[in-house]
């Protein structure tokens, strides 16, 4: 049981980090925009500060799953991650509204840059956490299927 | 579109008017006495401060090393004759690091030198340039008189670029036609065409600006003066008896005002000035002349504009020419300076602003430092550069000063770089007659047709000539291209208070009789509309529509869904309804006066006023004096009175909501501007309700302890502030762009407004005092240029309803020496950013985060000089002599009310300072955070300054130290907003009879605001002093006359930030705290 159980953890975390990897890819292309004056600040804060809180929270979602599942390994590799969403989202300014980005102040070039190094940090975390869960699921996979073939060749041969 | 005004112009009678040509508009005139392009910082643009630090020229090796210089005396002796400049540079002969950027041709360079003297003062071009433009001649000399016929015949094919405005403002697809009506109001201001009668359009108008045939008295400090007399007497009378020989001299513009604007040869095609060549980088020939010229004194300003073949003058000035290439050897501004030794480093005069090293014609031309100031005048080459110098690179600007001169220019093409949209300005280069580099990203372009001809001067193929090329500060009158709609009206809107707080501080009757008396003041036209609402517990609004027979108050109390009762008559024409709006002002400071609602809705109330000026954009100014305690946007007390003194953290510098915030962006995407002005003796949370101000780039004013009968000082300084307030000119739905040249990028912008993307701040409303700060960062090595421009172009709607573009361009050299960048190190400008980039920090981090970054900026940039710069070790703590005033400067800042730790300082008087650090100009700010000290009882018309026949003593500016004060003198402090007067305990007895009016010390009376007017002159000089400098700032600060035992005793000895007090380190202890930090 524990092991599907697994297994079913990493299928969801592999399509969740799918998921993850178009969100840092907006990001990405967000701040890329900002940056070279496609986009007006406002209007691009009001559609990145949604997006915020449901990237934190699937993470959190699937790191709660590896707990249930003791994924210990796994855990320990999207602690940090997790450590920073909490710091990054008890640090943010004072706003009424969900997300992080403040239009008065996303234009600091400070700001800016560092929030594009973020987005290619977790952009590159998340794609090699995907080929991780990918191969954590083929493996348990594979693990699962060999012990049910020698569970069923053991059966074979007790007949 | 834009050929539309042309026509409509064209068909004024003759036929021939020029659009294009510049003019004088009257509203550009509008100023305020005293606030000028500052005459009396003409030192300045002393030539003897020119540094000759460009690129390698004979000149250089003429005036540096060759000049034998005794070391000695120039170190020891430090204090110039009061005055004379601080920066002048006598040579000294130790410092030889002040090496030339490019150290290429060391070779010929001595030699060379000598035998150019002479040519040293021939500031005209290589003749190979000027010959190159002789290929034809004939052509053009011939086609003069028809020069302007293409023009106006054939308009819209003379200007190929058609030029819309960036990607901030799109050519407006709704722009209707009507819209023209509004900007090219000029009617009466296009240039005539017919030249003789040159004042009957232009009545009192002062001398036009610079006119291109004038020298363009290019530093626009000097501006108030007429040019240099180099008058060629024949040449300029010439121009009207010959109006159509190919020589003719339009003299207009410069003849009618200026007597004797330098006259040309007009025959020959004159050759670029030097100053467009030295833009051609490149060939190093073509720089020399430009070199030679930065070595002659400006007086000689005109010179390189004469430059004839056998023209008058050059050769016979050189000898002058030389001896003052002599002087300019090392600079004064790295002379090491022991801070632990030298004590008297204040200079006697007002610290001016250093000169960049330009040539001298680039200098000429170059904008106010007024208006635009770098923190560094020799720009580092590469980032890393940068870096070691530890000095933050950052530009100051003043983009919408109130100028006595500026020129402005109506063009139906505004010429601009196709590629970077960078507007044209004098520091381009032209390769030839039609083509122009740009300065900014180098990308070749077009000259124009129109622009080939130049109206001032009515000769055609001069375009290096035209106004737009001769003035680093000028303004357009737009197109329709710039109009995203038609210009808005003047809109003003007043947010009034009107609780029972309010009420007993009594600001509404002063508000009123102000409003009631400036009312025809208010810049504006024949649409301007006002509007009024009042707000308690409840919202009231006032209905003013025309035939009421008097206001009509309406009441709101749903303050939680807001609605306008009757959204149509609210905003109200001043014009049509004046006698209502008078009525209402009479009526309002009754109206409330038994009122005993204390709760204010303030949220709420912003809210409705949103709503009314969002069709329109406008000006909204609110007046609160409390904290908004009920609806949307209320607020909490967050100041603890215990900590007020606390030697911790500072906490709540941050707003406690994003509310003001949220609706300032939204009042910025309309237009809308919100300036607040703050009466309050409680906690108000200045920090959340001026986000409301600060991003819809409002101004803010706080006027603690408001009160009409217990405060008379906050009272007089409310009604002058309003009268500036409401008479000052103001520009609508504005945009500000900085550009710079490629590889320099802007990495903060600091001051009130929102930043709508990399370059571009939306300034809903602008106002001529606000002032700017932006950081600036080197993203590409500049390696292959000598100069770098910055060009602030801010777009905005006048009050006249005319699309205007006012245009800064500010040119800086590059170096690669780190010594160099040391030696362009502005120390003020450098302490503004600072402490712009301190207030950033202490919101963000924290307020002790912030202080000890500042003291971290003097050390490392101390011991960056120390280490790379200084090629003699010697003990001590050694700086440049240009930031000898740095670890001073910083210390008050440490001390300066936004920052300082230990000193009880009440939350919102902080959170101001912080507010003022970043809005006010430089001039300003610095005296907020070094104020001046001078001694009253011995004025004496040395030295004094005559302004309209008024003399006005310039005592020397003192150190803060109670050591400079004593018992028996009187002592002048100016802190900017306020200005204390200290009477020591035996003080002359003829100081306190002659200019307070009292027989003796103990007569003085507790609480005085006001020197007596008596008829002695004791009394006129002090006066004279006290408002020549009120004069010199756009808000009024307060006068203060204390004793030993007044209770304002003790703010004015916080000022005294040499002296060490119970929480900080005096100087010579900061001093030496610098010291052990960098010998770690």
């Amino acid at each position: 049981m524990a092991f599907t159980f697994a297994a079913f953890c990493y299928m969801l975390a592999l399509l969740l980090t799918a998921a993850l990897i178009f969100f840092a890819i907006w990001h990405i292309i967000a701040f890329d925009e900002l940056k070279t004056d496609y986009k007006n600040p406002i209007d691009q804060c009001n559609t990145l500060n949604p997006l915020v809180l449901p990237e934190y929270l699937i993470h959190f979602f699937f790191c709660v799953m590896f707990l249930c599942a003791a994924e210990w390994l796994t855990l320990v590799l999207n602690l940090p991650l997790l450590a920073y969403h909490v710091w990054r989202y008890t640090s943010r300014p004072v706003m009424s509204c969900p997300g992080l980005y403040d239009p008065t102040t996303i234009m600091n070039a400070d700001i800016l840059a560092y929030c594009q190094k973020e987005g290619w940090c977790k952009l590159a975390f998340y794609l090699l956490s995907f080929f991780y869960y990918l191969y954590g699921y083929t493996a348990f996979s594979a693990i699962c299927l060999t012990l049910k073939i020698m569970q069923y060749l053991e059966n074979i041969h007790t007949f | 579109m834009s050929t539309a005004g042309f026509n409509s112009q064209n068909g004024t009678g003759t036929g021939q008017t020029y659009t294009n040509g510049p003019s004088q508009n009257p509203v550009a005139l509008q100023q305020p006495p005293g606030v000028g392009y500052g005459m009396n910082h003409q030192p300045a643009y002393n030539p003897m401060q020119t540094k000759v630090l460009g690129p390698p020229s004979p000149a250089l090796y003429a005036s540096g090393p060759y000049q034998p210089v005794p070391p000695g005396p120039q170190l020891g002796s430090y204090p110039p004759p009061p005055a004379q400049p601080l920066l002048t540079r006598p040579p000294i002969g130790v410092l030889p690091s002040h090496t030339p950027p490019q150290s290429a041709s060391p070779g010929p360079g001595p030699r060379q030198a000598q035998a150019t003297p002479p040519a040293q003062a021939t500031p005209p071009p290589p003749a190979v340039t000027s010959t190159s433009y002789y290929t034809g001649p004939p052509a053009w000399q011939y086609a003069a008189p028809r020069g302007p016929a293409p023009n106006h015949v054939n308009p819209a094919a003379a200007a190929p670029p058609h030029m819309s405005h960036g990607s901030a403002q799109p050519p407006g697809p709704g722009a209707p036609p009507t819209s023209i009506h509004g900007y090219p109001q000029p009617g009466t201001a296009p240039p005539p065409m017919n030249p003789p009668p040159p004042h009957t359009y232009q009545p009192n108008r002062p001398a036009y600006g610079p006119p291109p045939t004038a020298p363009p008295a290019g530093p626009p400090g000097a501006t108030g003066t007429p040019p240099p007399p180099k008058v060629d007497g024949d040449v300029a009378g010439n121009g009207p008896q010959a109006p159509n020989s190919y020589n003719h001299v339009d003299n207009r513009m410069a003849g009618a005002a200026q007597p004797g604007p330098p006259g040309r040869h007009l025959g020959h095609y004159p050759s670029l000035p030097p100053g467009y060549q030295n833009t051609l980088a490149p060939p190093p020939s073509s720089l020399h002349p430009a070199l030679q010229a930065a070595t002659q004194p400006y007086i000689q300003g005109p010179q390189p504009y004469q430059q004839q073949p056998g023209g008058p003058g050059p050769d016979q000035l050189s000898p002058s020419m030389a001896a003052m290439s002599l002087q300019s050897g090392t600079p004064e501004a790295l002379r090491v300076v022991n801070l632990l030794q030298e004590r008297n480093l204040l200079p006697p005069a007002p610290v001016p602003a250093p000169t960049p090293c330009l040539t001298q014609d680039l200098q000429k031309l170059n904008c106010s430092p007024e208006v635009f100031r770098c923190t560094l005048t020799s720009i580092p080459q590469t980032q890393s550069l940068l870096n070691k110098a530890k000095l933050p690179l950052g530009l100051l600007l003043h983009p919408f000063k109130d100028l006595s001169q500026l020129p402005v220019v109506t063009s139906s093409t505004i010429v601009r770089c196709r590629s970077c949209r960078t507007y044209i300005n004098p520091f381009v280069s032209f390769l030839d007659q039609r083509r122009w580099k740009c300065n900014l990203c180098y990308r070749v372009n077009d000259v124009p047709e129109e622009f080939m001809y130049n109206p001032v001067s009515r000769s055609y193929g001069e375009p290096h000539k035209r106004p737009e090329v001769q003035n680093a500060t000028i303004e357009f009158i737009a197109p329709s291209e710039y109009m995203l709609r038609p210009p808005q009206p003047a809109v003003y809107l007043f947010v009034l208070d009107v609780s029972h707080n309010a009420v007993e501080t009594g600001y509404l009757s002063v508000f009123c009789q102000s409003l009631l008396d400036n009312i025809n003041a208010l810049p504006g036209d024949s649409r301007t509309k006002v509007g009024f609402i009042t707000f308690d517990s409840t919202i009231h609004f006032y209905n003013l529509q025309e035939g009421l027979s008097q206001p009509q108050m309406l009441i709101v109390s749903d303050i939680e869904d807001i609605f306008l009762p009757t959204p149509d008559s609210l905003l109200v024409n001043l014009n049509e309804c004046k006698e209502l709006v008078q009525d209402l002002l009479k009526s309002l400071p009754n109206l409330f006066e038994k009122t005993m609602e204390t709760q204010s809705a303030l949220g709420s109330a912003l809210q409705a006023a949103f709503k009314l000026l969002s069709p329109t954009g406008g000006r909204m100014s609110v007046f609160q004096t409390q904290l908004p305690n009920l609806g949307v946007g209320a607020l909490q007390s967050r100041e603890d009175p215990n900590q007020r003194a606390s030697a911790k953290d500072v906490q709540h510098l941050s707003p406690a909501t994003d509310f003001y915030k949220k609706l300032a962006l939204d009042c910025s995407g309309q237009q809308v501007a919100v300036d607040l002005f703050l009466l309050s003796a409680q906690y108000c949370d200045l920090a959340s309700l001026g986000c409301i101000s600060r991003f819809s780039a409002g101004s803010v004013y706080y006027y603690p302890s408001y009160h009409h009968q217990h405060n008379p000082a906050q009272v007089e300084r409310f009604q002058r502030d309003l009268k500036r307030y409401l008479t000052r000119k103001i520009g609508f739905e504005a945009v500000m762009r900085i550009r710079c040249t490629k590889g320099l990028s802007i990495h903060t912008f600091h001051g009130n407004f929102f930043v709508r993307s990399t370059d571009l701040l939306s300034l809903p409303n602008v106002n001529p005092d606000a002032g700017f700060a932006v950081q600036m960062s080197i993203e590409e090595n500049l390696d292959d240029m000598q100069v770098v421009s910055f060009q602030a172009a801010l777009l905005y709607t006048s009050s006249k309803g005319e699309r205007r573009i006012r245009v800064h361009t500010m040119c800086l050299p590059v170096v690669s020496s780190l010594s160099d960048v040391f030696a362009g190190a502005d120390v003020q400008a450098v302490t503004g950013l600072l402490a712009c980039m301190a207030v950033d920090r202490s919101v963000t981090s924290s307020l002790s985060d912030a202080r000890d970054a500042m003291t971290n900026a003097a050390i490392d940039s101390l011991s960056s000089y120390r280490q790379s710069a200084l090629t003699i070790q010697q003990p001590g703590l050694l700086a440049p002599a240009c930031l000898r005033l740095f670890p001073l400067y910083i210390l008050a800042l440490l001390k300066q009310k936004a920052f300082r730790t230990g000193t009880s300082t009440r939350l919102d008087e902080r959170v101001f300072a912080m507010y003022q650090l970043k809005y006010q100009p430089l001039a300003f700010a610095m005296l907020m955070i070094h104020p001046a000290l001078y001694r009253l009882d011995d004025l004496s018309d040395e030295g004094a300054l005559n302004i309209n026949e008024r003399t006005i003593p310039q005592p020397r500016v003192l150190q803060l130290s109670v050591e400079k004060l004593s018992r028996e003198g009187a002592f002048l402090m100016d802190a900017g907003l306020v200005m204390y007067l200290w009477i020591g305990r035996n003080c002359h007895q003829n100081f306190l009879s002659q200019v307070l009016g009292v027989s003796s010390y103990a007569a003085v009376p507790e609480k005085l605001c006001l020197l007596p007017e008596l008829d002695t002159a004791e009394s006129q000089r002090t006066r004279a002093l006290v408002s020549w400098l009120r004069d010199q700032r756009p808000f009024f600060p307060s006068l203060h006359i204390i004793r030993d035992e007044s209770q304002l005793k003790p703010h004015f000895m916080q000022n005294m930030i040499e002296d060490r007090t119970e929480s900080a380190l005096s100087y010579y202890e900061f001093l030496l705290h610098l010291q052990q930090q960098i010998s770690k």
